[in-house]
């Protein structure tokens, strides 16, 4: 009955990777495409050819980039953009004490930058912020900025063609917007209505209409015609005056831009766009004024309606990715993806069970794979002395070669101390040394919900930090800390089932090392063991600033009254013994001359690595093949 | 090349000769089995059957020839068959359905239909599910007699108590009902016979099917997507029905929006744009609901894209066409879509000359869709130049858009005939074509061939365009004249259709106007005045007042007046007074005293007025009426009889001063409306001068 289950949750487990890896393997294939249209159509009917603007091929990537890291460095580079909003936050709130007229503007910055995410979610704004308003230090003189940027007058004589002026948005449209979208409303088409709406370059003339210069493309109102970088237009759509909204969208899939009045498309107006256009608007006589609005409000024309259908069509694109005659080669790559898989994660019965029905070997003996286990099984459940001790027994010389690993297994320890968790301290505490917390058995390898539950945690040590400032002017009660708590006991409780039977004793009541007296000074002790054990291997291996800060940072717990509220009360997760279980995995891994990371978390790292690379070369696609869409 | 294709046809039929006994005597074996005495046997019989005729039309044809259809009805429909075996048989006849047209005809001639809708009445879902699926065959196949469904009135009933079974009979009876919801509609007479969606809408069919449009099966949301399209075409009781029903508290026309959301499929997004076109031409919403402008009307401009099948953009063309048809706003938006105007252009453009020459399949796929590429796009023209002067000029100045049109007359298939005559007319309407591209195109000619020999509906179109061309400022008038078109015109007002003879007469009285003597008379000698006596007293409004327009066009300078009067004076004479005389509308009315006025503008033909006095009464009597058109146009025929510098005016002058004309063009002086005013007052100077 056991094998049979586990053969099932093998079966259930294969086809939800066979899928996640059909579609990683069709996102890099995407990147590997050529982008422009003209030169796919070439290559329509051979196999994608790598272009120059595609010179990566995934398998250079798979040697080149360690994947595992820098999935993980996505995932932290998430978490610190969210710690980050921290002490902005913190910041938000000092202000709003101060400037509380502003409410209304902070609530449509809100509104906008929420539009924002939900239009370009693939937009990292770090590497390639989103134009939010008209650049006032990139425009013509006779270009007037009000209302926060986004209106925009004319000021000049407006007597000849030579008066035109424009201004360009301050940052360009990134490509991983996949479809750009803002909207111009003509407030005024002062005396002539010379105006034009559209793209230009960085560098390109100011003191011209856009759509007039090389790298410039514009829709004009007073004849309705399209100036694709010339200085005569060809008839595009209708004129358009005071009172109308025109659109214009920015396709970076197909570099096409088409153009919108009141909310109804007027057709393709310029092709084969160049990267890194910018949002454009110029002005020619006196009293035009127009207001832009890069997202601050709904626009009039439903934007979101074309998305949904380029999206469709790149998922379409990544399902039909063929696969031709190669298809029993696939089956068996897939097949050994999903071994390798259960294996490193010593899934042991359900990857014997899953070799046996597939015909495969495995690379390792079991024994082997159920050593591994129980090790990870230790510390995913906070027993790290335990692990640190069977680790040394199983694998006697692993440690000891490995000094920075032993070092950040045993930071580990302490933390767990602090935790009440360890077994050391644990039996101090005048409990069973086998009653276990209870931790997820599973390590987690893609966002799974414990993952998201991570997220918002550290989000709540950023909303304690607020509170913390709060405590600090007012001496106020801070009520704040039972939030950490409610979100460590509902993890516990959703993979309740996963653990042992012996295992299943939750904490009730956060207490410095589970509150005995005798596991404090133990701790305490225990701390100083490891302060000396750092000395040791400063001097031995010279500085090392990552054991600095992770020593620095397990030591500032010890600094709060309840540390799990604290602003590094995030150590105390037990979502941060994931990054420890696995590296230790690795290296116990590499002592046998195995992969450090199974093949499948390295093409989910090279799917995403392929992702933000074809954001970088400004292949539009990326924006609508998330990774995440096929890790279900 | 040739010998290679040839041999083989040669060849074909000995060896499908000698198949064909082969198969004959293995399917002579099934039907036997179905006799066999032990109903075991025969169960095992008819599912051995059922392997066999899957996918095999040949196999499906030779069961029918040797009569196995009435013996598996027979066993279907007797009750001491097994459940198993019933189900067996209604799954063999449905794939026996499966197979071509004429294994159709051949089921229904068994009368299948009703042995079908028997079953339905049995209480298990499995056979019931089996009959509904090979009903559903049956009547979606375009040879079966949709009334059948109707002939007995309990079976709707029925069908309708059976959606809620499972998704299979929803989707199989949603889909017989798609399919057998025929409007008989012709846009020319105008007739609708929405007979089967009133018996549908009786039997409670938009509550039961509404349901369905959030079903978890995408194939039972679209057949009952589907059942709306066809329920609410031209139908107001049912439109205005739907407006009003809620899906999961959601109404319907948002249900529809989303469903053309630009990720569903398309065939789902362009069937509910059709549900929401039926329902805002029905005038359920109106043409300036944003769900019409900002949803409907940009995804069927979609769906006429270049990256459409050619099915889809045919009915993404008609369907456009038919929504905007009666909305200006709708015109100009569309105008301005998506390129729509351009995009139309490459309809014209299959079969392109790359298929051809490449692709044999692809040639035959698009010379299928050809004709109905082009009448789609002709249609979509004709809709969207039909009121704005600037449209018009943007679709005339598309590439060889008059070339198009000019051999669209001329095709032999009539559908794209009577669209391209369409479009010409809708084009017609603009004085400016008219005086331009029309004539640089000579137009006319493939007209007048086109009105040489055509069904009515083609005639009504080119006829009503050839009253265009006939204006007086149109240059192809003078070579259209030349062409002999009187002749053919005044044949038209013989036709029996209304619109016919309108038009004939119409074109007629444009001809007429300010036309020469020479043109003048040889209308009136083509007409004969019988046939312009018999015209005056047509039941037909329209057609009675272009016969008065004509009249009046022929009455008009002094010349033509005496002329005309001096030969035709007396039946003239004779026409105006009985109409005058009779139940008539106003304008009617009016149109007539105008041909009074011009008749007392002639220099002879003025007595012919002022020794009727009758007809001085008449006037008099129209002086005095209430409506002030009658009164103005009275008058004005006054006016002329007693204009100053003419012969004999002064006892004219006395006669009609005697006769109390005076004193109501005195009392007229003070009318409130000033040209009436201003035209006694003028009749009063004749007076005092």
């Amino acid at each position: 009955v056991h094998i049979f289950s586990q053969s099932h949750l093998c079966l259930v487990m294969y086809q939800v990777l066979k899928e996640a890896v059909c579609g990683l393997i069709a996102v890099s294939w995407l990147a590997s495409r050529p982008i422009r249209i003209k030169q796919a159509r070439n290559l329509s009917s051979s196999s994608p050819v790598v272009s120059d603007s595609a010179r990566f091929s995934h398998w250079t990537l798979i040697e080149s980039c360690p994947a595992k890291d820098s999935w993980q460095a996505v995932g932290i580079g998430g978490r610190n953009r969210i710690a980050m909003s921290g002490p902005s936050s913190g910041c938000g709130f000092l202000m709003s004490v101060v400037v509380h007229g502003d409410l209304a503007l902070n609530e449509q910055e809100k509104e906008l930058n929420q539009r924002l995410k939900r239009l370009y979610p693939a937009v990292n704004e770090q590497e390639t912020p989103l134009p939010r308003s008209w650049s006032p230090k990139d425009k013509f003189s006779y270009i007037g900025l009000s209302q926060n940027n986004l209106r925009v007058h004319y000021k000049g004589h407006g007597k000849t063609p030579k008066d035109a002026a424009s201004v360009r948005a301050t940052h360009p449209i990134p490509a991983a917007c996949g479809v750009y979208y803002f909207e111009v409303k003509i407030i005024s088409k002062g005396r002539d209505g010379y105006m034009g709406i559209g793209l230009s370059a960085q560098g390109v003339n100011m003191n011209r209409l856009p759509g007039w210069d090389k790298h410039s493309y514009g829709y004009h109102g007073d004849d309705g015609h399209s100036f694709c970088s010339s200085g005569t237009g060809q008839p595009y759509g209708p004129t358009f005056t005071t009172g109308d909204v025109i659109g214009c969208c920015v396709n970076l899939i197909n570099n096409t831009c088409f153009y919108t009045k009141n909310g109804h498309s007027l057709g393709i107006a310029f092709t084969d766009l160049p990267p890194n256009l910018y949002p454009t608007v110029g002005l020619q006589t006196p009293g035009e004024v127009v207001d832009a609005n890069f997202g601050q409000h709904p626009f009039v024309f439903d934007i979101e309606d074309y998305m949904r259908e380029w999206r469709t069509k790149i998922q379409a694109q990544i399902d039909r990715f063929p696969i031709g005659e190669r298809e029993g080669e696939w089956q068996a790559m897939i097949q050994k993806m999903v071994a390798s898989y259960l294996v490193h994660h010593s899934y042991c019965a359900t990857a014997e069970a899953f070799a046996k029905s597939t015909d495969q070997a495995v690379h390792e003996e079991l024994a082997s794979i159920k050593n591994r286990q129980k090790i990870q099984k230790l510390v995913l459940s906070g027993r790290m002395g335990e692990a640190i001790e069977t680790t040394q027994q199983l694998y006697p010389s692993l440690l000891e070669r490995n000094q920075d690993l032993l070092f950040m297994l045993k930071v580990r320890q302490f933390i767990e101390m602090v935790n009440g968790t360890d077994s050391e301290v644990r039996c101090l505490g005048g409990r069973s040394p086998k009653s276990q917390d209870c931790y997820p058995g599973s390590p987690r390898l893609f966002n799974s919900p414990v993952h998201k539950a991570s997220s918002s945690q550290t989000y709540q040590t950023g909303t304690a930090e607020v509170e913390m400032e709060l405590d600090h002017f007012s001496n106020g009660v801070s009520e704040s800390s039972s939030n950490g708590f409610l979100n460590g006991s509902s993890t516990h409780g959703i993979d309740l089932e996963e653990c042992d039977g012996d295992m299943g004793e939750i904490i009730i009541w956060r207490q410095l090392c589970g509150g005995s007296q005798a596991a404090i000074e133990r701790m305490i002790q225990f701390g100083r063991e490891l302060q000396s054990m750092s000395e040791h291997l400063r001097r031995e291996r010279g500085k090392n600033s990552a054991n600095k800060k992770m020593l620095k940072d397990a030591f500032s717990l010890l600094a709060y009254s309840d540390p799990w509220s604290s602003p590094v009360g995030y150590q105390l997760d037990s979502i941060q013994r994931e990054p420890v279980c696995s590296t230790l995995n690795s290296a116990i891994l590499e002592t046998h001359n195995l992969p450090k990371q199974p093949p499948l978390a390295l093409s989910v790292g090279q799917a995403a690595q392929c992702l933000s690379l074809m954001a970088r070369t400004g292949s539009g696609s990326c924006a609508f093949a998330s990774v995440d869409d096929y890790l279900h | 090349m040739f010998g290679v294709t040839i041999i083989p046809t040669f060849l074909w039929p000995e060896i499908a000769t000698s198949a064909c006994a082969e198969v004959t005597a293995t399917s002579r074996h099934y039907v036997d089995r179905l006799f066999d005495p032990d109903p075991q046997n025969v169960l095992q019989g008819v599912i051995d059957m059922k392997n066999a005729v899957i996918g095999n039309n040949r196999q499906k044809a030779n069961l029918i020839v040797l009569g196995a259809v009435p013996r598996l009805l027979y066993l279907l429909q007797q009750s001491s068959s097994s459940l198993e075996l019933r189900t067996e048989c209604a799954v063999v006849l449905g794939s026996l359905a499966m197979g071509t047209e004429n294994n159709i005809k051949s089921l229904v001639d068994c009368h299948i239909i009703p042995a079908l809708l028997q079953g339905l009445l049995c209480s298990d879902l499995i056979f019931i599910e089996a009959c509904l699926r090979c009903l559903r065959t049956v009547f979606i196949s375009p040879v079966t007699p949709v009334q059948l469904l109707y002939t007995d009135p309990t079976v709707i009933p029925h069908l309708m108590s059976l959606l809620s079974r499972s998704q299979h009979t929803q989707e199989y009876i949603t889909q017989i009902f798609a399919h057998c919801c025929k409007v008989t509609h012709s846009s020319f007479l105008g007739f609708l016979t929405p007979e089967h969606q009133t018996v549908l809408f009786n039997h409670g069919a938009i509550q039961n099917i509404a349901p369905l449009l959030i079903s978890p099966s995408f194939k039972v949301r679209m057949q009952a997507l589907k059942c709306f399209s066809v329920l609410a075409y031209e139908n107001a009781q049912v439109s205005m029905t739907l407006v009003n029903v809620l899906v999961d508290g959601e109404q319907l026309s948002q249900v529809f929006v989303r469903m053309m959301q630009r990720d569903k499929p398309i065939e789902m997004q362009l069937t509910a744009a059709k549900c929401l076109t039926y329902m805002c031409r029905a005038g359920a919403i109106r043409t300036d609901d944003n769900c019409i402008v900002l949803k409907t009307l940009p995804c069927l401009v979609r769906m006429c894209s270049k990256e459409r099948l050619l099915e889809e953009r045919v009915e993404g063309a008609e369907t456009l066409a038919y929504l905007m048809e009666p909305d200006i706003e709708l015109q100009r938006i569309a105008s301005v879509t998506d390129h729509l105007v351009s995009m139309l252009a490459d309809y014209f453009k299959y079969p392109s000359s790359v298929s051809a020459i490449t692709d044999i399949k692809r040639l035959d796929h698009d010379l299928k869709h050809a004709h109905e590429l082009r009448q789609a796009a002709f249609k979509l023209y004709a809709s969207l130049g039909s009121n704005d002067e600037d449209i018009r000029k943007k679709i005339t100045e598309t590439e060889n858009m008059m070339d198009r049109i000019v051999s669209g007359l001329s095709e032999s298939s009539i559908k794209v005939r009577l669209a391209a005559v369409r479009c010409l007319h809708s084009l017609s309407r603009s004085v400016q074509q008219l005086r331009t591209s029309f004539h640089d195109h000579a137009v006319w000619k493939p007209l007048m061939k086109l009105l040489q020999n055509a069904p009515d509906e083609v005639l009504v179109m080119a006829s009503s365009t050839l009253c265009n061309l006939l204006l007086e400022f149109s240059p192809s008038k003078e070579p259209i004249l030349e062409s002999g078109v009187i002749e053919l015109l005044c044949s038209l007002t013989q036709s029996d259709s209304p619109a016919l003879r309108v038009n004939g007469i119409w074109a007629l009285m444009n001809m007429a106007f300010q036309a020469d003597q020479k043109v003048k008379v040889e209308i009136v000698r083509a007409l004969g005045t019988e046939q312009l006596f018999r015209l005056l007293s047509d039941p037909d409004t329209n057609v009675l007042m272009k016969t008065l327009g004509l009249l009046r066009n022929l009455l008009s300078t002094r010349p033509h007046i005496d002329q005309v009067m001096s030969s035709h004076g007396k039946q003239i004479m004779q026409a105006v007074t009985l109409i005058l005389e009779g139940e008539h509308s106003i304008e009617v009315k009016e149109q007539t005293l105008c041909i009074l006025a011009n008749i007392a503008d002639g220099n002879t033909a003025k007595e012919l007025i002022m020794t009727n006095d009758d007809m001085l009464q008449k006037i008099k009597y129209y002086m005095g009426h209430s409506n002030v058109k009658l009164q103005l146009a009275a008058t004005f025929c006054i006016s002329n009889l007693i204009w100053n510098e003419e012969d004999g005016s002064q006892e004219r002058q006395d006669k009609l001063r005697d006769m109390g004309f005076v004193d109501i063009l005195h009392k007229l002086t003070q009318a409130s409306d000033p040209n009436l005013c201003d035209r006694a007052k003028t009749a009063m100077q004749q007076y005092l001068a």
